[in-house]
């Protein structure tokens, strides 16, 4: 296998839930050597599920509703099902992950020689998790020097928000992304959660972090790095920004359509809760619609004949066209369409996904093999590199899996210390018992 | 001059519209010498997008373009006629980068190629920016938000369940593949460093968000491990407990509970709730239904937004406000943190930019020119390139630039 670009490059990571683990995910994919510290004593909600032991009941209240999210790998909730989350083994692909406990000395102590031996760190906690755990830049520079920490809380480091507490969905609305999606004919607050600033800010922190490293070559310097995830959503609503800043036009949603006036919807097909995105933007591709319909007697109508008068009745075209699509399969109709010219695309259930020919034809979803979920597909690599054909080298690390490597081969501990911080409750591939992230009353 | 993180990088920048522009945007505004080729004529056509500046669809008015080409160079050149063609190898020599987002078939088309640009300089990393990826069935298929959306990320989850799925605001596909493409970019670049040689990326806006954190490989994952699909809310699901968006007093605001904070919600309404609810585990939709019109609502809507985050945010209760652009102008928090940026334009003059990505005094992030004018440094580049005065007269009459 071709040498990965970033092997040789070493990340230590203390990154709850999402943005920060996607960062060090896309580090990971392409060569670096990712170690997450997590803790026995502490599980960030979220993280690994939705807390080390969940009371039968709370996943039966979310079943249904937020099952990708709140509900572990299976119903089952024996055992670790900290290693079956869902929102963790999506992501931990190709990482390590060691136990240690930060708030005691020793365990600050072995942080401390892994961070010596760490090209960079990666965080995206609240300030406030920091401060307490006493681990600033300047403490971290003193044991390195050389050490490029990113620090990426919901709103920075810094100003009046940075203490608050937010999560994907609110920063989408902090951003302005919530106010310009949605139906056309319903109020904002029926808006469902979309998380796009995990999106945004863990790449864009990616794409900083490799650039630090791109300086640090030239300089020797290392550096801290405040980055507030809310402020790498906001530059991709530039457009609605820029019509306020240039004219005082404040942009609400647009529903499905497309604001440069194409025919555009989202259409039901047949089948149950099957639907296929349609896209008109030509004069070319309007006739070649209507060839693919069999050039039905409505869209003769003088009133369709051109793009302006299409979009004037863009409500009364959206009826015709459901009507039509309505019949036939969601794949069906992006081929037809397609073949001819015209932009269309089905909405992708997973199971649609897992059998899209392009991403068979691709590769794209991989097979791996986890110790406690078994055999899976699961998404694959970002982009392709031509000269460097790439896979998922391992499956997502159960909690502690690499103490053994991290400790003895990374830090540099002997058989008889590491045994000494087992014992200690550092190291281990359990939580500690009675951890419990949220108070329910008993029945 | 400011040594910023990418100034000894040169890009050439063969992108139009959103997805290629906002990646080499990434690499223009921390330094790198970003060298846009436009279409003689029209240029790029997002100049022909709104918004535009006064509302006149002038090419050097659009808010779209002025946005994503700061700090980039524009040279007019015609790619098809030889001569532009020679123009463009000539400018790879010097590359660091080359980006460009075509369909799949045009950079062979033109005989400019991966394979023949690295023949020209084998530590080239060349980024290729899809709607579907270089190759696969769908190569040659046409795309929009809501198809890359529908097909890739999670749109099937976005909406409610007796609706249509329904897209992400703006052009975030495009935006998030050109995010994207920054990152493969970044890191073939740092392997050039590493490893002596370049390569050939190619980026699907599809793939994208296949493999996105927002919320789409869980839910693939969920659908692997537990055989289901996960739905879109009704309203009951949205208003399990406190989750989602609703009206205060002069707004909005975005609230995430859940059953897990339900002793917080008690600090911050000041209601024994789990002794009146009998528990979280007894919180039915009848229940949950009584609290929402007795308690939350009328709660809601005796505060400002500005009220409603700040309770919650004392009673530890994740909430920010819903903002419009014009509320997110007026964030105290962005300016205190210096978010924006004041950019002077020789048409549109000063305006209100987005700013830096990050605060570091390692990275600085400099708005050392807007975006340019169509061909406002065809001179200057092909005079670095050591064109006399009088062949550039020539290539103007030929049309290539």
């Amino acid at each position: 296998m071709a040498r990965l670009p970033l092997e040789g490059v070493w990340v230590a990571s203390i990154t709850p839930v999402w943005a920060g683990p996607f960062a060090e995910m896309l580090l990971a994919d392409w060569g670096a050597e990712v170690i997450r510290v997590e803790s026995l004593q502490y599980c960030p909600l979220g993280t690994r599920g939705p807390g080390p032991r969940q009371p039968k009941f709370a996943i039966e209240i979310v079943k249904g509703h937020y099952s990708a999210y709140l509900k572990e790998g299976y119903d089952d909730i024996e055992g670790r099902p900290w290693n079956r989350s869902c929102m963790f083994n999506q992501h931990g692909r190709n990482k390590l992950c060691c136990t240690m406990d930060l708030r005691r000395p020793k365990g600050r102590e072995m942080f401390r020689r892994l961070i010596e031996v760490s090209d960079i760190f990666l965080e995206n906690n609240m300030p406030r998790v920091m401060d307490s755990l006493d681990l600033s830049y300047k403490v971290l520079s003193e044991w390195n020097p050389k050490i490029v920490m990113l620090s990426m809380p919901a709103f920075g480091k810094t100003g009046p928000k940075s203490k608050n507490r937010t999560i994907g969905p609110q920063l989408d609305s902090y951003a302005g992304g919530t106010w310009v999606r949605g139906y056309l004919d319903r109020d904002v607050s029926s808006n469902s959660v979309v998380f796009h600033a995990d999106e945004a800010a863990g790449m864009t922190a990616a794409f900083i972090m490799v650039m630090a490293l791109h300086k640090r070559n030239r300089t020797g310097k290392g550096m801290f790095i405040d980055m507030a995830q809310v402020e790498t959503a906001i530059p991709q609503f530039g457009e609605i920004i820029m019509d306020y800043t240039m004219n005082g036009r404040v942009q609400g949603t647009s529903g499905n359509r497309d604001p440069q006036g194409a025919i555009q919807g989202c259409y039901r097909c047949r089948g149950e809760d099957k639907w296929v995105s349609v896209t008109i933007r030509t004069d070319e591709e309007w006739q070649a619609f209507c060839r693919v319909l069999g050039n039905p007697e409505w869209a003769r109508d003088e009133r369709f004949s051109d793009a302006l008068g299409r979009w004037h009745h863009h409500a009364e075209l959206d009826k015709h066209i459901e009507e039509w699509t309505s019949q036939h399969d969601h794949f069906g109709v992006m081929f037809m369409l397609q073949r001819e010219g015209v932009a269309a695309g089905p909405v992708e259930h997973p199971d649609d996904a897992f059998h899209d020919p392009q991403m068979k034809d691709r590769g794209f979803f991989e097979e791996v093999d986890h110790p406690e979920c078994g055999t899976h597909l699961y998404p694959g690599l970002a982009w392709k590199m031509e000269n460097t054909p790439n896979h998922i080298r391992r499956a997502a690390p159960r909690l502690g899996e690499d103490n053994e490597y991290v400790y003895k081969q990374v830090i540099g501990v002997s058989d008889a210390e590491y045994a000494e911080l087992e014992k200690e409750g550092h190291i281990g591939m359990d939580f500690v018992p009675g951890l419990q992230i949220a108070k329910y009353k008993p029945e | 001059m400011v040594d910023q993180p990418l100034s000894d990088v040169r890009v050439l920048d063969l992108t139009w519209h959103i997805a290629g522009p906002y990646c080499t945007k990434l690499f223009a505004d921390y330094g790198a010498d970003v060298i846009k080729i436009e279409r003689p004529g029209g240029g790029d056509p997002a100049r022909g997008m709104g918004p535009f500046f006064g509302g006149d669809p002038h090419h050097e008015k659009s808010g779209l373009f002025l946005h994503l080409n700061t700090n980039k160079r524009s040279l007019t050149l015609g790619l098809k006629s030889e001569t532009g063609k020679q123009i463009v190898k000539q400018l790879v020599k010097g590359a660091d980068i080359v980006v460009e987002n075509f369909s799949p078939r045009v950079m062979p088309g033109l005989g400019l190629d991966y394979g023949t640009l690295a023949a020209i300089n084998p530590k080239l990393v060349m980024t290729s920016i899809s709607n579907f990826g270089q190759t696969g069935p769908y190569r040659d298929f046409k795309a929009s938000e809501p198809i890359i959306y529908g097909m890739g990320g999670a749109m099937c989850t976005t909406g409610l369940q007796d609706c249509e799925p329904v897209k992400k605001g703006g052009n975030l596909m495009q935006y998030s593949g050109g995010n994207q493409a920054a990152v493969a970019t970044m890191i073939a670049l740092y392997g050039v460093g590493t490893r002596g040689t370049g390569d050939h990326i190619d980026i699907s806006l599809m793939e994208v968000q296949m493999g996105s954190i927002e919320r789409r490989m869980s839910e693939l994952l969920a659908y692997q491990y537990n055989n289901e699909l996960t739905p879109r809310f009704d309203v009951a699901g949205l208003m399990q407990f406190p989750f989602g968006i609703f009206p205060c007093k002069d707004g909005y605001v975005d609230v995430a509970g859940g059953f897990m904070f339900i002793d917080r919600f008690e600090s911050v309404l000041g209601v024994p709730l789990v002794e009146r609810y009998g528990g979280i585990n007894h919180f039915d939709l009848e229940r949950r239904e009584e609290f929402f019109s007795t308690l939350w609502y009328p709660w809601l809507m005796e505060r400002t937004r500005k009220e409603v985050v700040e309770a919650c945010q004392e009673g530890h209760v994740l909430c920010a406000p819903l903002n419009t652009s014009e509320d997110l102008l007026n964030e105290d928090h962005l300016k205190e943190r210096g978010f924006w940026t004041e950019i002077d334009h020789p048409v549109v003059g000063k305006l209100t930019y987005t700013g830096r990505l990050a605060r570091s005094e390692e990275l600085p992030w400099v708005a050392r020119r807007p975006a340019p004018l169509l061909g406002q440094h065809n001179e200057e580049i092909l005079s670095e390139l050591g064109y006399e005065k009088q062949d550039m007269v020539k290539l103007r009459e030929m049309g290539v630039i």
